[in-house]
């Protein structure tokens, strides 16, 4: 059993296409203490292989929010954030 | 409030009625009513189902109209926008705009709408005789939105 408090971890919200690949609408995760922007945290994601490595790889379109604002790779990420992935959208 | 996102369908005319008000100010009232085609890339579409981010979509909704605001002179906003399960010719998507003169409520709606197809989180989910699909975000869209970005 992991020890995981809601101080260290970061709340992960997967959406549309995203949630049916990773087969969960979302997790609580701790990452080691190196991710500390959105593009680490993807990496990180990624290198859980299978549909993770192939969703998140380089090149493949994939928007990240931090507490409902859009993401860049640069973005920092905090313990406790709510960090979501997602394809691009397509309301309208 | 300018922003809804909610599954039942709305009426366009009890809308901008109420967006209208009795404000004398308004002298143009431009609307932009979005609707669920049968075909979309080839294949007919039985039905549409939407999702949306909760939370980050009311937010991101009111921080276009905010911007909208900020870029034209116009009186009101309002983005109504449904989620769940749609049929062809169901109404998705209702952006208005009241101002005193036409010219900026047609842009602002448009920027609204342009905006809103690149940046709110609503995903669309076709269900094809071929089986269901995720709609994939067109490039069109892309262009579309950054013809209102001030080019530096």
């Amino acid at each position: 059993m992991r020890d995981v408090t809601a101080s260290t971890t970061l709340k992960l919200v997967y959406l549309a296409r995203l949630r049916e690949a990773f087969g969960t609408a979302g997790e609580d995760v701790a990452p080691p203490p190196d991710v500390t922007t959105v593009a680490a945290l993807r990496a990180w994601l990624a290198a859980r292989g299978g549909a993770w490595a192939s969703e998140l790889a380089a090149g493949r379109a994939v928007r990240i929010a931090v507490n409902h604002d859009i993401a860049r790779p640069d973005t920092p990420v905090h313990p406790g954030d709510e960090i979501a992935l997602f394809p691009p959208v397509t309301g309208g | 409030m300018p922003v809804r996102v909610q599954t039942a369908d709305f009426d366009v005319s009890t809308e901008l009625s109420a967006l209208r008000g009795a404000d004398a100010r308004v002298g143009a009232v431009a609307a932009f009513v979005g609707t669920v085609r049968d075909i979309n890339d080839d294949a007919s579409v039985a039905t549409m189902s939407l999702e949306h981010y909760p939370g980050m979509t009311e937010k991101a909704l009111a921080a276009i109209v905010a911007e909208a605001k900020t870029r034209w002179d116009i009186v009101e906003a309002l983005v109504i926008h449904r989620v769940g399960e749609l049929r062809p010719t169901d109404q998705i998507v209702l952006v208005a705009v009241t101002s005193a003169h036409r010219g900026e409520a047609f842009a602002a709606c448009e920027f609204i709408i342009d905006y809103l197809k690149t940046r709110a989180p609503f995903w669309k989910k076709e269900l094809t005789p071929e089986g269901a699909r995720w709609v994939e975000a067109r490039a069109s869209d892309d262009d579309a939105a950054a013809r209102w970005t001030p080019r530096g």
